[in-house]
């Protein structure tokens, strides 16, 4: 289930970094659960690294995370894990039975690494960025692109759905976000 | 010298109190369900190697609350970086006991790799957790039991283990809504 289009766009920068952290706090998002990404690294995780109104556990692989988000899930602040799209290729087995199979809002923000801007994932030159939609698709995973200003509109909401629909909801964030 | 799983899990229960959280995989889990069954086991951990990343998550979630870790050692050798994480987090809360018999005892009883030789307690002293523990002796683990919870959190300890009582395998169970279900019903009222 695709959230919103992997549309085409002409914009010359990426999604504001400050206004996705913006959308995580407004979705009441209190802890971050992170291995860095050169996509997100300087726009995203080293501004939420210095912010203190997020709670940062450095973990040494993804699927920790998805773990640790998930057990959270369990009464605690809500949490969101940033990974590279490599970790979430290696965490696959544990989003399918941790997120899925046990219906927990694991939310998760991937850096794709070599994506082309402004080109759909599905033409990337990029085999590894090239699957990773349809990766999703045949998980019946529910995300939704961050790749242009604007794109961070809809974070709150999206949010939202997957702890009322305890289900697992990925943001693809297709280029890097500008630094706040 | 080992313990036989059973006997150190009646060990423990005098140590759970009626809002902690216990977290235990594969065997483990069916004996202490088995022996002290209550809703605020955490029974399901999804995916092997996974049990102290969920231990870990719900102590940060919930830092008035003791979290014990059941763990087995072929499911923390497939997440050994787990034990930096969680001696990273600063989460006092938090007991990791893993239980040491040496072999994939619900996949047919393989060993693990360099089984005679492996250190699980030096992983952890390595990692950076406060407090680590070896303990091989029923009676020992009983005298020093509260001691070692005692002592700075995160704690771990390396508990030599061999297959006590039969206890059934229901899987259908610790992969079930319900459990879960029960389980955060619990949180929210006990």
């Amino acid at each position: 289930m695709v959230f919103a289009e992997d549309r085409h766009t002409d914009a010359m920068s990426g999604p504001s970094g400050r206004a996705i952290l913006d959308a995580l706090k407004v979705a009441e998002i209190r802890h971050i659960v992170a291995l860095p990404d050169i996509v997100t690294s300087s726009g995203l995780l080293w501004p939420a690294a210095c912010d203190p109104d997020f709670r940062l556990t450095r973990v040494c692989k993804e699927d920790e995370g998805v773990s640790i988000c998930a057990a959270m899930s369990y009464g605690g602040p809500r949490a969101i894990l940033m990974m590279q799209q490599t970790g979430l290729m290696d965490s696959l087995n544990a989003i399918r039975a941790i997120g899925v199979d046990y219906a927990r809002p694991v939310v998760m923000l991937v850096g794709l690494q070599g994506k082309e801007p402004g080109l759909p994932a599905a033409d990337s030159a990029s085999y590894g960025v090239r699957i990773v939609p349809a990766v999703l698709d045949a998980m019946d995973l529910c995300y939704s692109w961050l790749e242009a200003p604007g794109h961070e509109a809809h974070i709150a909401a999206a949010i939202d759905a997957a702890y009322a629909e305890a289900r697992p909801h990925v943001f693809l964030v297709g280029r890097a976000p500008e630094i706040p | 010298m080992s313990i036989a799983r059973d006997a150190a899990l009646r060990a423990f229960i005098p140590h759970v109190g009626p809002r902690d959280v216990v977290v235990a995989v594969y065997q483990t889990n069916f004996d202490w369900i088995a022996l002290n069954p209550r809703p605020l086991n955490y029974v399901a951990v999804g995916a092997m190697g996974q049990a102290l990343s969920h231990g870990l998550g719900l102590a940060l979630a919930h830092p008035d609350r003791k979290i014990f870790v059941f763990d087995g050692d072929g499911s923390l050798l497939m997440n050994l970086g787990a034990l930096v994480t969680t001696a990273g987090a600063n989460v006092a809360n938090l007991s990791h006991f893993v239980f040491v018999n040496r072999t994939y005892e619900v996949n047919g009883g393989h060993p693990i790799p360099n089984a005679k030789a492996v250190d699980f307690a030096g992983f952890a002293e390595a990692a950076g957790f406060p407090s680590v523990f070896r303990q091989s002796e029923e009676a020992v683990l009983i005298d020093t039991l509260p001691k070692m919870l005692a002592t700075p959190g995160p704690r771990f300890c390396a508990l030599e283990v061999h297959a006590g009582a039969p206890y059934p395998r229901d899987y259908s169970y610790i992969h079930g809504a319900a459990a879960r279900q029960a389980f955060a019903e619990a949180l929210r009222t006990t």
